[in-house]
């Protein structure tokens, strides 16, 4: 038998190997999850989960899915936390931070405790960019909140109430739709298709016989 | 930190990294890829492939997995539900919350019709969100849609439909337009040049991304829109069966809440099936990147409806997934690793093939060399081969994996091994199903009326084996499509009586093939614990 540790899902101790995750390690104990479960790989967010070894005092929060249990784990998950998301409209927003004093004015009554940073489950700087979200300087609050999964941690630990990764999904979007620099080629490239410049090289190869479009794949120049 | 078991064949990797890093390896003629295929891909694995009994396919050859849960019985018999009171009724009901379903309704809604989405978990838990390469569109000037279309025609083996494939990469530029206009956070150089890398199979380097976090940053934005316009989201709500009316055309869906197990009955004038891929049902053994609910639910609603599968034998095994360790077994080493200059390494530190080849044949090309030729690395669970990523840092200066692939990163570095260091064991996993619905150039199939299908679960756009990057691609352009398609088709609907006949009918035929089977279909999750209860 493989080595094995005692976790305690939500107080219960379960006995189980030690180098599942705390995902698989709940699955091996018998839970057939349904909440806290999307991608199992560290992309949705799904899975946020508390946990206090014990005798620690630190609790930590993680993503189920990307830790390793450990001995005397003590476990609760947080598959849901009540964010709170206002509703706008992108093409009327104003790229400014009157929009964030509008939609998210609770940013502002940020205490500064940093507890938010110290439990984010992927190493974000949290207090920060909820700093640059303050001064409207959304190009860094969507550099610095990039990697977020929006598990809600971070809000669960938050006195202030804010609902961070919303705070930060409305600065990408403001950030990737004026801020960013234009691409010209693209504009260029949707005129020139929409124009029909394409059609008849896309035609032609509608009707192309099978060997003959084999002929063009196999011999075609290929970009270094 | 490796452990001692893999020294010998570590430092191997590392002395012939410079060489290997200046030697430019030949790529497989046709001939050679073809018998590569045959040899080693699993799709031709003769003795792993059911022949189907009854449905629309009837004769056709599938996994064992797949036959197993088309020829199924429903979960539900006819009279389980209440047809006369729908619980929820509305002109489009999109089912799935990945970005297929997520665009389709964004596109239905601004056409005026009233949308729903109901999905199995939460809205974003897809395997869009986990999307990490990226996007392609031919929309640099030494590029055309026409080039792509090779490049994607070849790719998938010459097996696309070619409508199909025509819109996919006409509509591709635009796509990405609409995305960004969405707000969407492309990778761009200071003056808003797209910056596009490879992938396996391109021509061109036309593949578009945000970091290592392209679907991530797709699957949230459009989850952000959906809301913004009030689009109902009703989640942990699967639908285990597809509603017709007297005249067989599609007219909504049986839902089950995932938690309560409450059966619900959705009405609606035209129904999208956006329910993606079907990883999670382990074909042949293999491990998957995909997401929980990849169970290929929503190609047993419609075969169970009477619309047609097309190339449902084709799945994708991507050449890359995680070997080691054990905790991200099966999980995505995304392509941009290789598109970034890592090489495929034996256990002698040698480069054994082009690393861009297309996926199957490189996935063919792992197994070949951990099976005949024996030159894989022991794992301890398995097999593999080096995936060398320090070479990214040699090639690309310092600090280009922090900045272009940080998740990779971030995935091994909870398990102390350093990407830019260390270099990482991969072995084949199984990724994406090139098949699915058989649909028309307006994503309703072809024998349902009504009945329109987006992303994952449609076949045909890319033929037998799909180019990373195409599939971001698939879902928004099929999935506004859908959604524009499906909203002008609903005007015209009158919906006539509900009827869940088509049960009873599949039981029928399912009786005469003289198939006994106790699996229900469609299975939502695959089962991962170890217990047995009772
Ligand atoms: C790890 C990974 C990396 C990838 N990388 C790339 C890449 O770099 N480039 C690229 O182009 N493609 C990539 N792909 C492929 C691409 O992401 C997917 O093919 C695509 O996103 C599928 O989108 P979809 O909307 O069809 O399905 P999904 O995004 O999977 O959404 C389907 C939704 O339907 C729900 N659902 C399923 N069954 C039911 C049911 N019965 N009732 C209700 N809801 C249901 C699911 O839970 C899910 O939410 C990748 C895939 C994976 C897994
Ligand atoms: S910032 Fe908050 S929501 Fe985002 S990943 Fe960190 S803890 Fe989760
Ligand atoms: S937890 Fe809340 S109050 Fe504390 S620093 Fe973070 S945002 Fe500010
Ligand atoms: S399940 Fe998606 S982050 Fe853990």
């Amino acid at each position: 038998m493989e080595n094995t540790v005692n976790i305690f899902l939500f107080g219960k101790k379960y006995e189980v190997p030690e180098n599942l995750t705390i995902m698989t390690a709940m699955e091996y104990a018998g839970y057939q999850l349904v909440r806290g479960c999307g991608c199992r790989n560290g992309f949705c967010g799904a899975c946020a989960t508390i946990y206090r070894i014990k005798g620690d005092r630190e609790l930590h929060a993680c993503l189920a899915c990307q830790t390793k249990v450990e001995d005397n784990m003590y476990i609760a998950t947080l598959p849901f936390f009540p964010l709170v998301k206002q509703v706008y409209d992108i093409e009327k927003i104003p790229a400014t931070e009157t929009v964030m004093m509008q939609l998210y004015p609770e940013i502002y009554a940020c205490i500064g405790c940093n507890a938010c940073t110290k439990s984010c489950t992927q190493g974000l700087n949290v207090m920060q960019y909820i700093a640059y979200a303050q001064r409207g300087d959304f190009e860094k609050c969507a550099e610095e909140s990039f990697d977020c999964v929006m598990c809600g941690v971070c809000s669960s630990r938050c006195p202030a109430g804010i609902s961070h990764p919303q705070v930060a999904m409305l600065a990408r979007r403001i950030n990737g739709k004026y801020l960013a620099p234009g691409c010209t080629h693209l504009e260029d490239r949707v005129r020139e298709i929409k124009n029909g410049d394409f059609n008849e090289l896309i035609e032609a190869l509608m009707q192309k016989p099978l060997d003959e479009m084999k002929e063009l794949y196999n011999n075609r120049e290929i970009e270094k | 930190m490796y452990s001692d078991k893999f020294k010998q064949s570590l430092e191997r990797v590392e002395k012939a990294r410079d060489n290997n890093i200046a030697l430019e390896p030949e790529r497989m003629t046709a001939k050679q890829k073809e018998d590569l295929l045959a040899a080693f891909h699993p799709d031709y694995r003769q003795d792993q492939f059911d022949t189907l009994k009854i449905g629309p396919n009837k004769g056709d050859k599938v996994p064992f997995e797949l036959s197993d849960i088309l020829q199924a019985h429903s979960r539900i018999s006819a009279d389980s539900v209440d047809l006369e009171k729908p619980d929820y009724e509305t002109d489009v009901l999109i089912i799935g919350g990945g970005g297929a379903g997520a665009s389709a309704a964004i596109e239905a809604n601004e056409a005026g019709a009233d949308v729903m989405i109901v999905t199995k978990l939460r809205i974003g838990d897809a395997n869009t969100m986990m999307a990490e390469g990226g996007i392609q569109a031919a929309d640099k000037p030494n590029d055309s849609p026409a080039i792509h279309f090779v490049d994607a025609f070849g790719g998938g083996h010459f097996a696309a439909k070619r409508e199909l494939l025509s819109k996919l990469v006409c509509d591709a530029p635009e796509a990405i337009k609409w995305l960004s206009d969405l707000g969407v956070e492309f990778d761009k150089d200071a003056d808003g040049t797209m910056i596009t890398t490879h992938g396996g199979g391109t021509s061109r380097k036309r593949m578009h991304a945000a970091k290592d976090y392209s679907g991530a940053e797709i699957m949230r934005t459009l989850r952000d829109e959906v809301l913004n316009r009030n689009i109902p989201v009703v989640d942990f709500t699967a639908a285990i069966e597809l509603i017709l009316d007297e005249n067989g055309n599609a007219a909504g869906a049986v839902l089950m809440n995932m938690e309560t197990r409450e059966l619900l009955v959705a009405k609606a004038k035209t129904v999208i099936i956006a329910t993606g891929g079907a990883g999670r049902m382990h074909y042949q053994g293999f491990p998957t990147s995909n997401h929980y609910g990849a169970t290929a639910d929503g190609l047993v609603l419609g075969y169970r409806a009477g619309a047609k599968l097309l190339y449902a034998e084709t799945l994708q095994y991507h050449p890359t997934g995680v070997a080691y360790p054990e905790q991200i077994f099966g999980a995505l080493v995304t392509e941009k690793v290789r598109s970034l200059g890592a090489k495929l390494i034996n256990v002698n530190g040698e480069v054994f093939m082009h690393p861009l080849e297309t996926r199957d044949v490189a996935a063919a090309s792992i197994i070949r060399e951990c099976s005949e030729r024996n030159l894989g690395v022991d794992t301890g669970d398995g097999q593999g081969v080096w995936l060398d990523t320090p070479m990214i840092e040699k090639i690309g200066g310092e600090g280009t994996i922090m900045k272009r692939i940080p998740a990779m990163w971030r995935m091994f570095d909870k398990y102390g091994i350093d990407i830019r260091k260390e270099p990482i064991l991969v072995y084949p996993t199984l990724h994406y199903q090139n098949g699915g619905l058989d649909i028309d150039a307006n994503c309703m199939t072809t024998n349902v009326e009504n009945l329109f299908v987006a992303g994952e679960a449609v076949g045909g756009i890319h033929g037998k084996n799909r180019l990373m990057g195409n599939s971001l691609l698939d879902i928004i352009v099929f999935g506004r499509s859908a959604g524009i398609n499906a909203a002008a088709k609903a005007k015209d609907v009158t919906v006539g009586k509900l009827s869940l006949a088509h049960i009873e009918k599949f039981e029928k035929e399912l009786a005469d093939a003289g198939i006994t089977t106790e699996t229900v279909s469609p299975k939502l999750l695959p089962n991962y614990t170890k217990q047995k209860g009772i």
